[in-house]
Order: C-alpha cells, then structure tokens, then sequence
C-alpha cells in the first residue's frame, strides 16, 4: 500500500499534440491528487490558437503546502506524447527528474535513461486510439508513489462521461499493467528531498 | 446547554479561476448573465450558461456583442436583479461607453475583464495586465469605479462576492480583473457556507412611491433603489440630473451630484481598500504587485528571506480606488520598492506618484505574453 508522501513543489508537465488528450489527463490526475489525496494542486495549461494538431501542453505543480507560483520552475516529471514535445522540453527537466515518453510517437530520446511505452499502440490494442492519454494515466499511476489507482479511478468516474467510462477504465488497466510489469522498481528511484 | 452547532456546508472542489468566478457570483445572488464569449474569459459564460438557466429566474443571454451584452446588464439591474457580465480586452474596449453610463446612473454591475496580451486582438491564450489603467479611466468624463484583482483560485470566489457587495452598497460598477494564468489555473478550492458570506444586497425604498426621489443625498450618498416595474416611477438617463432623475445644467445641481459621486466611494475607502501584507512586518525591501504576478512574487520573496534577504511582499487587492495609505505605509518603511507587472508600468505610475520622490522605485515590466518568473524578480531584490 502506497502512503501519502510530503511533498514540495513536485512539477510534471503532460505534452504532446493538442487533440491527444492532454489537458483531460492534466484534469484527471489533478482532481485525484487535489480532491482524493489532499495535496495542494496548481494546473495550468498552454495551447496555440490552432488547438489540433498544434503543441500542447498542461503543468501540475503538486505541493503538500500552499503553492505560490503556478507555473513550472523546473521538471520533475516530463510526459512527452509527441517527439517534437519531447525535443522542446527534455531541457526544463531536472537533472535528477525523470522522462516518460510514448514509444510510438517518440523514436528518439534525447537520453538513455527513459521510461517508455507505446501508448498509442496499446490505445489501438484496447480499441479505442484516443484513449492513448488514459494509457498513460495508468502507467503514471504506477510511476507516482503519491498517487493511489483508487483515487484515479474515483476522479476518472467523475470527469469523463458515462458512455465512454468502460472503454477507458480497459485503458487505464492496460496502462498500469503494463507499467507494474516492464518497470516493476520504478517508484523507488525517486528522490524526494 | 451548549447551543446546537450546525453542520458547516464547505465543498472542495478542483476549479479553474473562471468557474471559481461564477461559483463567487452565485453564491452572491446573480441570477443575470449577458455577454459575448471571448477568450480567456469564455469558461465564465459557459459556465454561466449551464447553471444560471436552473436556477429560481436565472437568466443566461448571448448577446450580439459586448455593447449589447453590458446594456443588458443595465436594464437587467435596473429591474433589480443582481447581474454581471465578463469579457477580455477587446470586448472591454467595447463596453466602455456603457460603464460610463451605469456609473452617472448608479447601476450596480460586475464586469470581470481578463487580461490578454493587447492592443487590439493581440495574443488570445497570453496573459497581460495592461487593462489597468483603461479600468480606471476607460471611459469619459470624471468618475468613481471600484477595480478590483484577484491572483489565485480561490480569491477569485472571494473577490467576485466582495465586488457584487460593493457594487450593491455603493450603486456603482465594479471591475474585476484578472488575467489569463489566474482564469485558466485549476486549484482546489473550498466554497464557503452561503450561511457564512457575506452577501449585501441593496436597499429598497421603504417610503410611499410619491416621496420616492432616486438620486436624493443622505449620509452614505447611496440612495435606495427600487427594481423598475414596482411602482416607483423615475427617469434613467445620461445626462447630468437632479434628485428627480431630470435633465440639468443647473451649475448647483451638477456640482451636488458630481460630488456626490466621488463621496460615496471616497468616504468608505476604509471599507474598500483591500492588500494583503505579507512578511512586511520587518522588510527593507518591499515588492508591490497584484494579480498573478503577486504569486510569483510571493515565491521570489521566500526566496529572498532564505538568503538573508529582508523582503516583503505588498499585495494589491483593490487598485481602485487607489490603496494609497498602505503603499505610503510601505514606502515609509522601506527604502527600496520593486513593482514587477505583465505592462510597461501602468500601476508603478501610481506608486511613483504617491512616493513623490522618497523611496526608490524599481519597475520590472514585461510584455512578451509570459508571466513574470519568481527568478526574475529574486535577481531584482538581490540588486537592491
């Protein structure tokens, strides 16, 4: 059983093309850690005005205290659903942060050391491409050990629409599993002070 | 026996700045809502348009445009509801003829301008903070306004109760600004008890409909309004008039009113000025700054104590009327003034002007359409 960590200013960024799912997935998470856990939460998001098929991008600054400035400072987690998002940003990660990119899109990581998964890929195999983003739920489930799939699941219920629910709830599990099975010791590697 | 307690009704929820605007107009009792949507504003009237249509006489109206949209808001008041409307820059431009209006007529009304990048279309999805002055002085003529900001989520509730209360107390509009990063942030907030808001709604005559005079003096230079349709009957119009509402040039009566405007804002400044102190209690070096800039300069100003540094941060709650004793305050105390903004200085004018040479005054503005980063303003402090 995972227990609540303290944390301070703990900065993901979710990004890929807009139209990928990216601000429901920043939503999604954001709700679970700020409703469910406790945390304080700040999400903010960026787009282009072209929307589709345009860089998009959605930041969570997760802190057990009141957070002041909502923007990201430097990364502790880049999600990368896209290669030219993944080039863009791998330089606002911190040294010691991590990198998790969708295999499928993402063919070269600018370092070796990466977690990676073919969302989109396994989207298709779930039957449903766009569900790519709750894939990736799933496996940041895994990765994060402030985040309880319980909790994920409760705010997944209460984001998305009922007719979509039973699709993405295969996803979400694809996602996680998948994740516990490749990268069984990843939530250790964190530091957290 | 201890009295019963009764079970507080507080919710969390994870809302973005705009829908933490239409929770805060809600709970204060607006139950009218005309605008046209426009980004980054557009989540206020989309939010606006699915609940106020549930409520007991809500009303949501898409208008043709935001000149449209502000009028509504007027006759909407006027008939007595609590009414508000939102836009961003350009639409902000556009309503300027009619806060000129509500303003020599007395019609209370929120308007939440969010900033975006300008001039003209600008930049949609930036934030900016350079409607500052224009909600101040925007529309013609010597006038009273209440400008208020508001920098997190959960000020955003907060401030938009507190501009529907003073627009209800004073008969005047009330301008709520806020930017793009404070309208598009999701945070967790708490929404109040409505038991426990604060919620003033305005004064209805109580005399008999012949006694009634609309514009009458009295102690607060705030007379009773009655909706229209209930039997008191009066003129409405933007012309310079007398206590009946009529026309007038009468250089007496246009004086009496024109003062009378200015008094009743100016003599409960007490009531309106809002800022937030924080760590001011032995700063040297004092950064003044609203709105989402405040929050970066929070972090900056930890910072600063971390090195040693004795900052303080002064947060600008109300602009207008301009917060003038807490900045003279500041400016006793520190000799060094830092005021960072998303302009090219419009509220550091304001602050130069009030300082009139005591302290020194460092301004750090940025217009690229990005918020002022925490590090830029700790580099500043550590200058000096």
């Amino acid at each position: 059983m995972k227990k609540d960590l303290r944390l301070d200013r703990f900065e993901i960024r979710l990004s890929g093309l807009g139209g990928q799912g990216i601000l429901t997935l920043g939503r999604i998470m954001g709700q679970a850690l700020a409703l469910e856990h406790g945390y304080q939460v700040a999400q903010t998001q960026s787009y282009g005005p072209e929307a589709r098929g345009g860089a998009s991008r959605c930041d969570l600054v997760i802190s057990s205290q009141r957070i002041s400035y909502p923007k990201t400072i430097s990364l502790d987690l880049l999600v990368a659903l896209g290669q030219e998002a993944c080039n863009k940003y791998f330089a606002h990660l911190k040294p010691e942060g991590f990198l998790l990119v969708d295999t499928f899109h993402v063919t070269q990581t600018p370092t070796n050391i990466f977690w990676g998964l073919p969302f989109t890929q396994m989207a298709r195999k779930v039957g449903l491409v766009q569900t790519a983003n709750i894939v990736a739920l799933g496996a940041l489930t895994h990765f994060l050990p402030f985040m309880h799939a319980s909790a994920v699941r409760k705010s997944l219920r209460e984001i998305l629409p009922a007719k979509i629910m039973e699709i993405n709830q295969k996803a979400f599990n694809a996602g996680l599993n998948r994740a516990k099975k490749e990268y069984q010791d990843a939530p250790e590697k964190w530091k957290f002070f | 026996m201890a009295a019963k307690s009764r079970k507080k009704r507080t919710t969390e929820i994870f809302a973005l700045g705009n829908e933490a605007v239409v929770e805060g107009a809600l709970l204060a009792g607006c139950t009218f809502y005309a605008g046209y949507p426009i980004t980054p504003s557009t989540e206020i009237a989309e939010e606006m348009s699915a609940r106020l249509p549930r409520l007991r006489g809500g009303v949501f109206i898409q208008m043709e445009d935001e000149i449209a949209g502000l009028g509504a808001v007027i006759g909407a008041s006027l008939a007595g509801r609590k009414a508000m409307t939102a836009t961003s820059g350009p639409g902000f431009s556009l309503m300027q003829e009619h806060i000129g209006y509500a303003c020599i007529t007395e019609v209370p009304l929120v308007l939440a301008n969010v900033m975006r990048t300008g001039p003209s279309t600008g930049m949609p999805t930036s934030p900016a903070q350079g409607d500052v002055q224009q909600a101040r002085w925007g529309t013609h003529g010597d006038h009273p306004i209440i400008v208020l900001s508001a920098g997190d989520v959960q000020e955003c509730l907060h401030m938009t109760v507190t501009a529907f209360n003073f627009a209800e107390k004073y008969r005047t509009p009330v301008i709520l600004l806020l930017d793009e990063v404070t309208a598009h942030t999701r945070e967790k907030i708490t929404l109040p008890d409505p038991d426990d808001t604060y919620v003033f709604s305005r004064l209805t005559p109580s005399m008999p409909p012949e006694w009634y005079l609309p514009y009458e003096d009295n102690m607060r230079g705030v007379s009773p309004m009655p909706p229209l349709g209930s039997g008191y009957r009066y003129h409405v119009t933007g012309l310079i008039h007398d206590d009946h509402g009529y026309p007038t040039s009468n250089p007496k009566e246009v004086e009496q009113l024109m003062q009378r405007l200015f008094r009743k804002i100016d003599q409960f400044f007490y009531d309106i000025q809002m800022v937030d102190e924080i760590m001011c209690e032995d700063a040297e070096i004092c950064v003044i700054a609203y709105g989402c800039v405040a929050r970066a300069a929070e972090l900056a100003v930890q910072q600063a104590r971390e090195r040693g540094e004795k900052a303080g941060l002064l947060k600008l709650k109300t602009l207008f009327p301009f917060p003038r004793p807490a900045v003279e305050k500041m400016i006793r105390k520190c000799p060094t003034l830092i005021v960072p903004e998303m302009n090219m200085g419009q509220m550091s004018r304001e602050i130069k002007r009030v300082n009139n040479g005591q302290s020194k005054i460092h301004t750090l503005n940025r217009v690229d359409g990005q918020i002022i980063t925490p590090g830029q303003i700790l580099s500043r402090i550590l200058k000096g």
